[in-house]
């Protein structure tokens, strides 16, 4: 296969299969959690649960002093590797021009020299996640392979993507399409693993406040 | 599958699986926080209390059933099954581990209810014969006597008789129509009967209308610890059937963490209908017995003190601020634990490990986390309002040798009535 | 053209200085990037170059390669190292015609048989070979019967290098590159929609001077084709600095900011444009305003629209996913129904939990 053979396979069909298994996965994912049905509490209430519902779901993203003293590795590095991908995938302009091209929204992106940074700030939180997920025993005994492929399959875009910036090692058109492609292995990675829950987390954010809401803890 | 008791157990997990849990076990990302945030692993450092490790066989249920790939896998004959064995290995991790707290409920940051898992779990491992054998005991006695550790009404009218003695007060049971109904756990009744002398005392000042049932007046859910709701169901109904007997308005739950939460919020839940009824905590009654004027309290207490929050009224039960609003009505050097409040670190005794003689290691180990939060304030009384908490962390101090008075919210109030 | 006269005595024939000579060396040293030491080697290699044979096929091509080469406008130079080459068979530039330009093919083959250097522009047609003849003869025969006694063969054009403009989809001639008829002869591709000039000549000079020059993975001389236009580009400021042009003649665009967001193929695109630069140097796309089509590139033409920036996908994903999620929500509706009745099922199957039932535990 030729590169631009290889370029317009990952930017044409493979990049519409993986956005269908994304789509129609996250949503098949969903869907079965949804139709486990929930009872309805006949307890009285004592606040609602909308109330509680949205308030942890964004409370939970702020650790109180105490569990950051015990988890500060695990909340700071998961802060910056969670924010700096966040800021390489939204707002270095080629990635804003896919989903332009997706959902016909833009936004106003950083200058390239930034995201480039961020890459390799993000990459090395990703890093001392990893060595901490094998070195401590509560993570490892936890860890599966899942853990670790859905570790592989974000990284790699990562460092395909900052490989094709800096036109590193095989030719440009390679180095992109390769980083398409590790992009796609993510997308078609998330409805079959742990990724699911940058979807579900605010599902199990509202279930946990709704609970809290009713019975009117703060 | 092997055994009747693996059949049991696996058929009742399949009944608890629901969209919060699956959610729960979708947006797991194993990083590990909530083992950070439990008693049982800090002080032990052994990574088998993780708690949302503790819930495996729960989770391999739903993945089983209740998911695509799973259900697949297993028609495929890809996946290992949940066995007898691996229900036996988890009890200890269940029960003797694990008190409920909540901690790892509200530090889990993709919002998962552990807490709300490890209930569940519960009840498949309880169903498969896999219970401590002292909770199992404890939840025969309830059903069969009426209380977890024997007491039957003759014990109680004996402690009552004293109560009335030494008050001059009559302490009134099966009143019809009274306002409120006082629920007793047999902790009190055996350990703390100055609980029931002291409300005797307080309802008698603020003239509340109320009464105890003897036909129900155990607060102590042992079928909400053991985790059967079935049998649960059938201790929250003796109550309810005794209160809507003697019309009363409310049911008030004593000084007891679990008890609170038993009737409370799961009971409706458990007997399928709301109740004739509505229920307090010893707590909720007395602040606002105090917001009416109604409980007038006299004189500061000179010792320093700080409060313990016991998990299932605070964390779990939403009761922060009246407690502390009593308190600093009869105390003007009240000092918070460090990490207090909706934080608090669990005594280690709660949701059937005082029943469990096998947990009698770990739990005085977990004190440890306690005995740490209380080395960092110089108090002189340590107060909460769960005799359950009570009795341990007077035990935990004891085991290490630290003289520091435990008292009981209520009987402090009662201690600053006026004459 | 007399076969015979070496480079240097031709041009010396044409009035052309030693001084012009060496400029012109030292011009296209640099432009392979080799270092001012080696200007004495190009120059003395040049100067006694005897003039190759050179045979020169046109297929189906637009004949823009060499409208490209013979319409420089500082033209000298270049047209004198041409004629410095016995060109001895072009449609375009020779005078004969019909059986007579035929038969100088046929001669400059036998004269100069194993030794010739064979350029061709234009794809060849496999469909069907009415599609292209020369005097009624097949593209692809030519091709053969000719490629067989040369020495080289030079692919000038994307059309010759990789099939071009005729092989875009759906390629109803069947056009094919080349190096795909040809495969026991070195062929050096030199593409382009058309190459720069400069490149063409600078190709055959380095053939000249060295022999086969140093090829990539797509047969392309890394002496011009070794960068890509995004790490030449005297605009790659502005990409580092996010700042783009968003359409035609807007703000960015008048301030001369980045195309990428136009659908520049300059990252993935080796050529020599952006150092080179056209019409000797005075400008190139992308510096008159429109994006780098990647027509150096395989394909270039199939490669998804000219406009859609290169990290876009080329299908409409937005569709794709609409109907992703409408189908996903039926097959999550399906199967979670299966769950539901499942849960139902097991709930309505509660067997009551008895005392003994958990006392089994108690008794071990």
């Amino acid at each position: 296969m030729s590169e631009s053979e290889f370029l317009l396979l990952v930017r044409g069909p493979l990049f519409t299969l993986a956005t269908v298994i994304l789509v129609g996965g996250m949503l098949v994912r969903i869907a079965e959690i949804l139709f486990m049905g929930r009872r309805k509490s006949l307890a009285e209430a004592r606040g609602s649960e909308a109330s509680g519902g949205f308030r942890v779901m964004l409370s939970r993203s702020v650790p109180d002093a105490g569990t950051f003293q015990r988890s500060g590795f695990t909340i700071i590095s998961g802060y910056v590797f969670h924010i700096g991908l966040f800021v390489v995938i939204f707002l270095f302009v080629p990635h804003i021009l896919v989903f332009e091209r997706a959902i016909g929204l833009s936004w106003p992106g950083l200058p390239s020299n930034i995201i480039d940074a961020t890459t390799v700030i993000t990459l090395i939180a990703m890093l001392t996640l990893l060595i901490h997920r094998i070195v401590d025993p509560v993570r490892r005994m936890l860890s599966g392979f899942q853990d670790y492929w859905v570790w592989l399959v974000t990284a790699l875009p990562l460092i395909t993507g900052y490989l094709a910036f800096h036109r590193v090692g095989v030719s440009a058109g390679w180095m992109l399409g390769v980083h398409i492609l590790s992009v796609e292995l993510l997308m078609i990675t998330f409805p079959f693993t742990s990724l699911s829950h940058a979807f579900t987390l605010w599902m199990s954010r509202w279930y946990n406040g709704a609970v809290s809401g009713y019975r009117g803890i703060r | 599958m092997s055994s009747e008791g693996l059949q049991r157990g696996y058929a009742i997990l399949r009944e608890q699986i629901d969209a919060p849990i699956a959610s729960y076990f979708t947006s797991c990302v194993n990083c590990g926080m909530c083992a950070e945030a439990c008693l049982f692993f800090t002080e032990t450092g052994d990574p088998r209390y993780t708690p949302i490790h503790k819930v495996e066989p729960l989770k391999k249920v739903w993945r089983h059933e209740y998911t695509f790939w799973g259900r697949l896998s297993k028609a495929l004959g890809l996946s290992k099954p949940l066995t007898d064995e691996e229900l036996a290995d988890w009890s200890p991790l269940v029960y003797d581990g694990c008190s409920m707290c909540g901690r790892c409920s509200v530090v889990c940051p993709v919002g998962n209810d552990i807490t709300y898992m490890i209930r569940k779990v519960r009840e498949g491992l309880a169903a498969a014969g896999h219970a401590p054998g002292g909770l199992v005991t404890a939840t025969r006695r309830a059903i069969t006597v009426g209380s977890p550790m024997g007491v039957k009404l003759p014990a109680l009218q004996a402690q009552i008789r004293h109560v009335e003695q030494d008050t001059g007060l009559s302490v009134p049971v099966d009143v019809e129509d009274a306002d409120y109904m006082l629920l007793l756990s047999s902790m009190e009744i055996m350990n703390f009967p100055e609980f029931i002398a002291a409300v005797t005392r307080i309802f008698d000042k603020a003239e509340v209308s109320w009464t105890i049932s003897s036909e129900a007046f155990e607060a102590t859910n042992s079928g909400i610890q053991i985790g059967v709701s079935d049998l649960a169901a059938e201790l929250v109904q003796r109550v309810v059937t005794a209160a809507e007997k003697l019309k009363v308005k409310y049911v008030i739950s004593p000084e007891c963490g679990h008890a609170y939460i038993a009737i409370r919020w799961e009971g409706p839940n458990l007997i399928g209908r709301p109740y004739g009824f509505r229920v307090l905590h010893i707590l909720e009654l007395l602040d606002e017995l105090r917001k009416q004027g109604r409980l007038k309290l006299q004189g500061k207490e000179t010792d320093r003190l700080t409060y313990h929050d016991p998990c299932q009224i605070g964390r779990r039960g939403g009761i922060f601020d009246q407690p502390r609003n009593l308190l600093r009505a009869i105390s003007d050097d009240l000092v918070e634990l460090p990490g207090g409040g909706m934080m608090n670190w669990c005594c280690g005794a709660g949701g059937g490990i005082s029943s469990n003689e096998r947990a009698d290691e770990i739990r005085l180990r977990a004190f440890n986390r306690k005995k740490s939060q209380l080395d960092q304030v110089q108090v002189d009384g340590l107060v909460s309002a769960c005799s359950n908490c009570r009795i341990h962390i007077e035990e935990g101090l004891e085991h290490n040798h630290i003289d520091l008075p435990v008292l009981s919210l209520t009987e402090l109030i009662e201690k600053h009535l006026p004459d | 053209m007399k076969p015979g006269l070496t480079v240097g005595e031709t041009l010396r024939a044409h009035g052309v200085t030693r001084r012009g000579f060496l400029k012109y060396c030292a011009a296209v040293t640099s432009l392979m990037a080799l270092p001012p030491s080696s200007l004495k080697a190009v120059a003395a290699a040049l100067e006694a170059a005897r003039r190759p044979s050179v045979i020169w096929l046109s297929f189906q091509e637009c004949t823009g390669c060499t409208e490209s080469l013979t319409r420089s406008a500082d033209a000298s130079i270049e047209e004198l190292i041409f004629n410095a080459i016995s060109l001895d068979y072009h449609h375009t530039l020779q005078a004969a015609s019909g059986a007579a330009a035929e038969a100088a093919r046929e001669q400059a083959m036998h004269d100069n048989y194993g030794n010739y250097l064979l350029v061709v522009d234009g794809s060849i047609p496999m469909a069907d070979a009415g599609y292209s003849t020369i005097a009624g003869i097949s593209n692809r025969d030519m091709l053969l019967e000719t490629a067989a006694g040369a020495a080289a063969i030079v692919s000038v054009g994307t059309c010759a290098a990789f099939g071009g403009i005729p092989a875009a989809r759906p390629n109803p001639t069947g056009a094919v590159p080349v190096s795909e008829l040809i495969t026991d002869k070195p062929i050096i591709n030199v593409p382009g929609c058309p190459p720069i000039p400069v490149v063409i000549t600078g190709v055959l000079v380095q053939y000249l001077t060295f022999g086969l020059p140093d090829l990539d993975a797509q047969g392309r001389p890394l002496a011009f084709y070794g960068q890509s236009i995004h790490d030449r580009c005297y605009r790659r400021p502005f990409y580092d600095k996010g700042l783009f042009a968003d359409s035609f003649d807007d703000e960015g665009a008048k301030k001369g900011w980045c195309l990428y967001k136009l659908g520049c193929r300059g990252p993935t695109t080796y050529n020599a444009c952006a150092t080179a630069k056209w019409n000797n140097g005075t400008s190139f796309p992308i510096e008159s305003g429109h994006p780098c089509l990647g027509c150096s590139e395989p394909d270039f033409w199939d490669a998804g629209s000219f406009y859609h920036a290169l990290s876009t996908p080329t299908e409409a994903i937005g569709e794709a996913a609409v109907y992703a999620a409408g189908g996903g929500l039926l097959v999550g509706a399906a199967v979670g129904a299966a769950h539901q009745r499942r849960k139902r099922k097991a709930v309505d199957s509660h067997r009551k939990v008895s005392l003994d039932d958990i006392d089994e535990g108690a008794a071990k």
